[in-house]
């Protein structure tokens, strides 16, 4: 990672051109699994940034002292232990979002985000910027997951955030499994679409300045 | 009569991916061509059972005895993980030709959800060991069933004409939209 990258840069690149979802699609199991609604894809999305923000902090701080053949191992276990804490506390605090979620809070340690940042960005750059990278990443997947979510749960059950805005059945096929992929398959074909618009937006923009 | 009724919800009606949404990074990564869907598949029937019952193992002799199940996170994917490399090393040996079929998928399967979620899925559902290796194996036929289903209408998607911005994964995620759909009609059948 260059050093001139600003730290606002480094925070906002989670959430269109590098989102971890539309883009890299990193994390689908969790994506697609717990975003029948908008709430739990919020809650879910936040559980993630925590263990990504400490991760990454944790692991900016000790890459010197772990030696490079047992550099996984020792940060899946860093991961895991993060990951054991929020499963605890939210068993604790918020018993009903932690069944919605089930099985997906310990499947946290595997996903494919967490570790991808540890080993790309937080093995080789400072403490600060790590945090920053690890807090952004996680909001872009929680950014991600609530849109997913809200799409899901308007369409399905027409309500947004719990709050029913209309009277009736949604289409109940977006609340069940075949939805999610449905819904995510159309954002990121319209992340796509809007990724090569600001291309072409700049190219034209050099060709004016050049003209 | 019992495991049957395992077999049965495991493969169809709770298919792992299209219904759990475990393992959907391979689902999506490797379903390019049929022959690395089946290889992949291959590998981790033979992971997820191993895995299972060796999770099993843990649970039920070391983490349940001793009151430290608060662990049970860190030492699956620890195990796993570890598991992975071992089998991994011990195929490199014993069997030259497998591990040239299965090698190249195995280090993808430590970060494959399905394993770990299958360990736990296992635990939750209060199986013995004989309920959980048939759990396993049938979960992972699941997964078989589906990438190898999904891999085959891939292959060719790639001739159709799509508009630009569907090429690829969203056109992927539409059509396994509508397998996930074919495979609700088993919802019924237990």
């Amino acid at each position: 990672m260059e050093k001139t990258i600003s730290s606002r840069e480094n925070f906002l690149k989670g959430f269109i051109r590098e989102n971890p979802v539309f883009s890299l699609l990193l994390g689908l199991c969790p994506t697609l699994g717990v975003t029948s609604t908008a709430i739990n894809g919020l809650g879910m999305g936040l559980a993630t940034t925590f263990v990504l923000l400490m991760s990454n902090t944790v692991i900016a701080l000790v890459k010197n002292l772990i030696p490079d053949k047992v550099r996984i191992p020792s940060f899946i276990v860093i991961i895991a232990s993060f990951v054991t804490i929020v499963d605890l506390v939210m068993a604790g605090f918020l018993p009903a979002l932690h069944a919605q979620l089930g099985l997906f809070i310990p499947l946290i340690v595997v996903n494919c985000i967490v570790l991808g940042r540890a080993e790309a960005f937080a093995s080789r750059n400072t403490v600060a910027s790590s945090a920053v990278d690890g807090l952004g990443m996680g909001l872009g997947f929680a950014f991600a997951l609530t849109i997913l979510g809200t799409v899901r749960e308007v369409i399905g059950s027409l309500s947004i955030f719990g709050w029913k805005f209309m009277e009736g059945d949604g289409l109940l096929v977006f609340v069940l499994a075949p939805g999610a992929f449905i819904a995510l398959g159309f954002l990121i074909a319209i992340v796509n679409w809007y990724k090569r618009m600001q291309d072409k937006a700049a190219i034209e923009n050099k060709k004016e300045v050049a003209a | 009569m019992e495991y049957f009724i395992i077999i049965i919800s495991a493969i169809f009606i709770n298919n792992i991916i299209f219904s759990q949404f475990l393992g959907i990074c391979p689902f999506l990564g490797v379903s390019g061509k049929s022959s690395t869907a089946i290889g992949m598949s291959g590998a981790v029937m033979f992971v997820m059972t191993i895995a299972t019952i060796v999770t099993y193992l843990l649970q039920h002799y070391v983490l349940e005895p001793f009151g430290i199940t608060f662990l049970q996170t860190v030492a699956y994917i620890l195990i796993i993980a570890s598991l992975v490399q071992m089998v991994e090393i011990i195929l490199k040996k014993v069997s030259p030709a497998m591990y040239q079929a299965l090698g190249v998928f195995l280090p993808l399967i430590t970060t494959n959800c399905a394993i770990l979620g299958v360990a736990l899925l296992v635990v939750q559902k209060d199986f013995n060991l004989l309920q959980s290796v048939i759990f396993a194996v049938s979960s992972a036929a699941g997964f078989g069933l589906a990438i190898v289903l999904f891999a085959g209408i891939r292959e060719r998607l790639e001739f159709s004409e799509l508009p630009e911005g569907m090429k690829g994964v969203p056109a992927a995620l539409l059509v396994a939209g509508i397998l996930s759909m074919a495979f609700m009609g088993f919802s019924g059948m237990v």
